[in-house]
């Protein structure tokens, strides 16, 4: 528990870069094990075995950009309930008068969305 | 210098073993309830070398790699998906004291960071691949994946309350039994959205194999194909022993503390099965039906337990 922050992070990036040495050294293993015999055919793009139809980067019906928008709202206000978290109990009933009028805002945000049917998927 | 070096070689052992111990766990249990045997020959006893034969298959296989693909992307979109988990693992304590890889103050912080990566994995594979299939799937994911974020943090946030430290170790010592009661829905919220964010059936229309065939996973083979069902199963372990840190006690129960660590173990593998078992026995929901969920349950369901936590904790 009474590790320096320095040293805290420094384990971190030792095992971030242990990680991807672990994908390098298993990448490596697979380039001296495996065989290459490229084609025309293994390279095109996989339709269940048919020829492609059509550009391969095809254009798709984006219902889900609401769902995005929503996300975002709430996940930049969700961020700030960490350190509130750590330091509520030093204040008592005033960090939690704060929490309600936080959470009340975020209830009728979701139920003005909901009321207005963007949940609704079409 | 030692110690550090101890706890690497730990976590990544434990990162090499626990998800091949849940794959092949998954085998033996998915073909039981189904009535059937599973891997029976590799290793003689009951297939238990299968994965290690799966392991060596794979890593003899070509390296297939689309040509309309967006090369860099694709190649590198595995070890995304990967390596976060490796990472989660380092703040997994298993018992008080030493026996974490790291104790960071803000390790709970840290961790929903850690997982929330997955969805940069999922769209990078997805788009890369540059198929209709993997695309719809990629989306698919996205959307999924940011949608269960919310209930995931909130859920969360609500331990942090009720414990008043991100600190994992902090969290298991500030626990106690009733926690068991009146945290059980912020625990519902952050295993289901948990599922939902390693995309485990129920939830796994994002690889629908009856209908985009294997979605974003369509276009790849041999070794990186692998490393992203292993990115899979390693997501089990992190989601069943993050939820046994913050939910159940980790470490705390019946018997001397020294032992502690066999809580932890036994309560994440507990968890672990259950993620099999939903497989098994759970139908595909549809992604409306998912986001719904999401929205009209886990969210305001999450909102009123940090209500209810902030009531309890502070009043």
């Amino acid at each position: 528990m009474d590790s320096s922050l320095l040293g805290d992070y420094a384990v971190f990036g030792v095992l971030l870069l242990a990680g991807f040495a672990f994908v390098t050294a298993a990448l490596t293993a697979n380039r001296l094990l495996r065989p290459s015999a490229p084609s025309k055919v293994k390279g095109m793009t996989y339709e269940c075995g048919v020829d492609p139809v059509g550009g391969d980067w095809a254009q798709v019906q984006i219902r889900y950009y609401v769902y995005a928008f929503l996300f975002v709202l709430f996940a930049v206000e969700a961020v700030f309930l960490f350190p509130w978290a750590v330091v509520a109990a030093g204040f008592g009933f005033a960090a939690a008068a704060e929490m309600g009028v936080f959470v009340g805002v975020l209830a009728l945000g979701l139920a003005y969305a909901w009321r207005k049917g963007v949940l609704k998927w079409q | 210098m030692l110690e550090i070096a101890v706890k690497l070689v730990g976590v990544m052992a434990a990162f090499l073993v626990l998800p091949l111990l849940v794959g092949q766990t998954e085998h033996k249990l998915m073909a039981h309830m189904q009535g059937r045997l599973g891997p029976m020959h590799a290793g003689r006893f009951h297939g238990w070398a299968q994965l290690i034969a799966d392991g060596v298959k794979f890593a003899q296989k070509e390296d297939l790699v689309p040509d309309a693909a967006d090369k860099p992307v694709f190649k590198l979109a595995p070890a995304v998906a990967l390596v976060p988990y490796l990472l989660v693992l380092l703040f997994i304590p298993l018992g008080p004291g030493d026996l974490v890889g790291s104790s960071l103050e803000m390790g709970l912080f840290v961790v929903l960071a850690l997982v929330g990566i997955g969805v940069l994995a999922v769209l990078m594979a997805g788009w890369a691949s540059a198929n209709k299939y993997t695309l719809v799937g990629a989306l698919r994911g996205a959307a999924q994946l940011m949608a269960y974020e919310l209930p995931l943090v909130l859920a969360a946030a609500s331990v942090a309350v009720a414990a008043g430290t991100l600190n994992l170790q902090g969290i298991v010592e500030a626990w106690n039994p009733w926690w068991l009661l009146w945290q059980a829905p912020a625990a519902f919220v952050f295993f289901t959205a948990g599922l939902a964010e390693i995309r485990r059936p129920p939830f796994d229309a994002p690889v629908a194999d009856s209908e985009l065939v294997f979605g974003y996973l369509t276009e790849y083979a041999g070794l990186r194909f692998a490393l992203l069902l292993l990115a899979e199963y390693a997501g089990i372990v992190v989601i069943a022993a993050l939820t046994a840190v913050l939910f159940l006690g980790g470490w705390q129960g019946p018997g001397p503390e020294s032992l502690g660590w066999m809580w932890t173990l036994l309560k994440t593998g507990a968890l672990a099965l259950v993620v099999i078992w939903l497989r098994v026995a759970w139908p595909r929901l549809r992604v409306d039906q998912i986001q719904a969920l999401c929205w009209k349950g886990l969210v305001p369901l999450a909102l009123a337990q940090l209500v209810l936590t902030t009531v309890i904790a502070l009043g």
